[in-house]
């Protein structure tokens, strides 16, 4: 992977030209009564970057599959313009990628090409266009030519890739990431970083690293509890140490 | 050792074709049924979980543990396997496992598979699960028990079944086999329903959800616990009449048209197998001279072209 | 340990690795068959099925012995089939008296007993070539287009799948079991064979609460992508006019093999 050099990164919180996404007061509790969200309100712009922390439990995985309807039934969220609701669930998958944390669950099938073609398979599309896309996605993401290899010879840098082109394949508007950086070496991370941000799509990543944050997203959001604590620009929030004690998380200084 | 194939899997060859096609034929209406059984019950999510559930059995088969004298108990799983899953679900996951033993390692044969998956997943899911059935309402030490016990039962079945499908081949001798078979499958057996017990008694902890009374009976109606019931009558007739007087159970076998010809099966399948103009004459002996020089050609070719290569390179 | 245990496919360009998977699967099964129905003592059929399957070997690139070396797999249940020595139909060779039962080995069971051995050898080899040259998730296709249930060949897609993830949670298991049981010198560990079973009962027990709780991760990631309970795939195969050559000619030789065995 040749090492990029690029002009520094702006991290400017775009000018917002519509919502992509919209959570107004969203709860949500498991059948075993645990109260994983208590009033989520939240709106992503088209093209921004954001990145959900917060400590382990406090809600960042059950908001995320909230996002395309595995978890929750008519819940208050909009997403290009479309309620999620049971009727729009199939279009919302393909507008809402979500890519799990680990790969060996993201990634089921026996070979690579099966992987990323699962999703526009399922989609409807016909073979033609299906296979355009998985080479597509797997060139997005760096893996060429990886189409015929077996999931379980990837190294775990080439499965994140992997799990993420299996989303991008659907052609989402957003890409859901939870933990992408997790279980990577310092060399592979710095590659998935690097092509984190070279990616030209709206994302929302949930990550315990704060170098990732500083580095690649304008916006961060604060979740403890099931509620959204604060969010805002990540330089600022970065800087409030008390925020980030009080929230279990480290400051970078 | 990573993967020690246990003496259950039988290799091709060592039953006939006549055996070997029941038992896919048995098979086959089993598996077919327990698609659309499972179809039905478990719905979408039925093909991850039984998949990762066929992985989870074939992992678990690789957890040894020692006995004595250097020997080691192997874990089968059937009984587990429909104890948990519903014995529908049980049969398709044992099926793919047996299946992808024979296909990916030669664990058992291709042939014979339809009487391995018989052996080692139709028979283990029915008594397993059955007799489990029978006692779902009791108290948490009954069920352990007898799921114990019926995993125990199901291994000796599944042991008896595989002497009597070779002896119907000709391959065995009863008399000499089934005992030896019951015998070492007893100790093995012992293990597979101790691990049996463990491993219920560890999800029932951890997981009571998934191991309630009312998820079990959803699963597999009364029917399951006439057919154990059956089942393990039969094995526990069919035993010391095989393994006593073996003379008995020939002669049943003679009158069904399987022995005397167990040792030539095929002669049924061609009866006049004696081509007329070609008995014991000196053009069957000259043919079989000129086979026999082509074969050895043959040979010399192969053997020389791949000398060849090997200097070669 | 290295997952490549499993693999038993060997990445080499040759015709045999390059034909439709459906058409090795058939072959396959009717060479398995074809020996199956060759009568008892039939040397030459067998003979010439053994040079079939060498031909099958070379070309395959794989070298003459490649299953050859593999083929012993079968061989601890030749133990039960030692049996057949002793049938009854045909003449006695010798009379061993064992004290409780009186063994009497006779020629048609010993033509019996050499002619199972013979098959189940040339069965386990061809077997063995097939997996050899053929991608495991190619054999899945050709199996779900030789009419499998659908249902069945994606359980046997996840085995092949999580069969690798779910064998190194067992090493991790039994690596972690192994560290903590040490033994203190003059006393006697280890536990009694209850407390082993047991013990590996619980690890059973919790691959299997994992297991279950993967199968739920794997079943989001799924839906996450647009699955409603009908799996589908592409065919990435099609079969050309050499398979078919290939077919023909291995048809024509096992016809071939049969008439001997059967003629001569």
């Amino acid at each position: 992977m040749p090492v990029k050099h690029k002009t520094p990164f702006e991290l400017i919180i775009p000018e917002c030209e519509g919502d992509l996404l919209q959570i107004q007061d969203l709860h949500f509790a498991y059948p075993d009564g645990h109260q994983a969200l208590r009033g989520i309100n939240l709106s992503i712009c088209e093209g921004e970057k954001i990145a959900l922390v917060g400590p382990n439990g406090a809600g960042k995985s059950t908001l995320m599959l909230h996002l395309n309807g595995i978890l929750g039934e008519d819940t208050p969220i909009t997403i290009a313009g479309l309620k999620l609701e049971k009727g729009n669930l199939p279009l919302i998958r393909a507008l809402v990628g979500l890519v799990f944390q680990n790969p060996d669950d993201q990634l089921f099938s026996p070979t690579v090409f099966e992987d990323v073609a699962f999703g526009p398979l399922h989609m409807g599309l016909p073979e033609e266009e299906v296979r355009l896309r998985v080479e597509e996605a797997l060139a997005a993401v760096g893996m060429d030519n990886f189409g015929s290899r077996l999931s379980h010879h990837l190294s775990m840098g080439q499965k994140k890739r992997i799990s993420i082109a299996t989303v991008l394949a659907m052609h989402p508007q957003i890409l859901v990431l939870d933990e992408p950086t997790a279980g990577l070496d310092p060399r592979a991370r710095r590659s998935l970083i690097n092509f984190l941000r070279d990616l030209p799509i709206t994302m929302l990543v949930s990550t315990h690293d704060l170098r990732m944050v500083a580095d690649l997203f304008p916006r961060m959001v604060i979740m403890d509890e099931g509620k959204i604590v604060a969010d805002g620009q990540t330089q600022l929030l970065l800087k409030d140490e008390d925020l980030l004690l009080a929230h279990g998380l480290e400051s970078l200084s | 050792m990573l993967y020690a194939p246990t003496n259950l899997h039988i290799p091709d060859g060592f039953l006939t074709i006549i055996v070997s096609l029941i038992f896919w034929l048995i098979t086959i209406v089993m598996v077919g049924l327990a698609v659309s059984k499972t179809n039905k019950s478990l719905g979408e999510k039925q093909v991850p979980l039984m998949g990762v559930m066929a992985a989870f059995i074939f992992a678990a088969q690789m957890l040894n543990f020692p006995i004595a004298g250097g020997t080691s108990g192997h874990f089968l799983g059937g009984a587990l396997a429909a104890i948990v899953l519903g014995p529908w679900a049980g049969i398709l996951v044992m099926t793919a496992v047996v299946g992808v033993q024979g296909l990916l390692f030669q664990d058992g044969g291709l042939l014979v598979m339809g009487a391995n998956i018989f052996n080692m997943g139709i028979l283990t899911a029915v008594i397993g699960f059955g007799l489990y059935r029978l006692v779902v309402h009791q108290k948490r030490g009954v069920r352990l028990v007898v799921a114990g016990g019926g995993a125990w039962i199901a291994t000796m079945a599944a042991a008896l079944a595989a002497s009597l499908q070779l002896w119907l081949s000709g391959t065995t001798r009863l008399e000499i086999v089934l005992p030896a078979m019951l015998g070492v499958h007893a100790l093995i057996g012992v293990g597979e329903g101790l691990i049996t017990v463990a491993a219920l008694a560890y999800i029932e902890q951890t997981r009571p959800d998934l191991l309630n009374a009312e998820k079990t009976t959803r699963e597999g109606g009364r029917g399951w616990i006439v057919g154990s019931v059956l089942v393990t009558l039969a094995a526990v007739l069919i035993s010391p009449l095989a393994s006593g007087s073996p003379d008995g159970l020939e002669r049943v076998a003679e009158n069904l048209g399987f022995l005397g010809s167990g040792q030539d099966a095929p002669y049924q399948i061609l009866p006049d197998y004696t081509i007329p103009f070609l008995g014991e004459t000196a053009v069957s002996t000259i043919l079989a001279g000129v086979v026999g020089a082509v074969i050895l050609m043959g040979l010399l070719i192969l053997v020389g072209r791949n000398l060849r290569r090997r200097t070669e390179v | 340990m290295h997952v490549d245990v499993f693999d038993q496919f060997h990445f080499s360009e040759s015709r045999v690795h390059s034909l439709d998977p459906r058409v090795k699967v058939v072959i396959t099964v009717a060479f398995i068959l074809s020996n199956a129905i060759l009568p008892d003592g039939s040397w030459l059929a067998l003979a010439l099925a053994w040079l079939f399957l060498l031909l099958g070997n070379d070309l395959s690139n794989l070298g003459l012995g490649f299953t050859l070396k593999r083929s012993l797999i079968a061989l601890p249940f030749a133990l039960v089939a030692v049996s057949a020595i002793f049938s009854p139909l045909g003449e006695p060779l010798a009379d061993w008296d064992l004290g409780f039962m009186i063994l009497v080995p006779t020629d048609a069971g010993l033509i019996r007993f050499a002619s199972i051995m013979l098959r189940s050898w040339l069965s386990v080899q061809i077997a063995i070539l097939l997996v050899a040259t053929t991608q495991f998730p190619d054999l899945i296709h050709a199996l779900e287009h030789l009419r499998l249930p659908r249902t069945l060949t994606t359980i046997i897609a996840f085995l092949f799948r999580y069969l690798f993830v779910l064998t190194n949670e067992v090493h991790r298991i039994q690596r972690a079991r192994k560290s903590r049981s040490a033994r203190l010198p003059n006393v006697r560990g280890g536990g009694n064979l209850g407390w082993r079973i047991k013990t590996t009962g619980s690890m059973v027990g919790q691959l299997f609460t994992r297991s279950y709780e993967r199968s739920d991760r794997i079943y989001q990631a799924m839906i996450s992508r647009g699955y409603t309970g009908h799996i589908r795939t592409l065919n990435p195969h099609q079969v050309k006019s050499q398979d078919w050559l290939v077919l023909g000619i291995s048809a024509g030789m096992l016809i071939l093999i049969q008439l001997v065995g059967w003629i001569l």
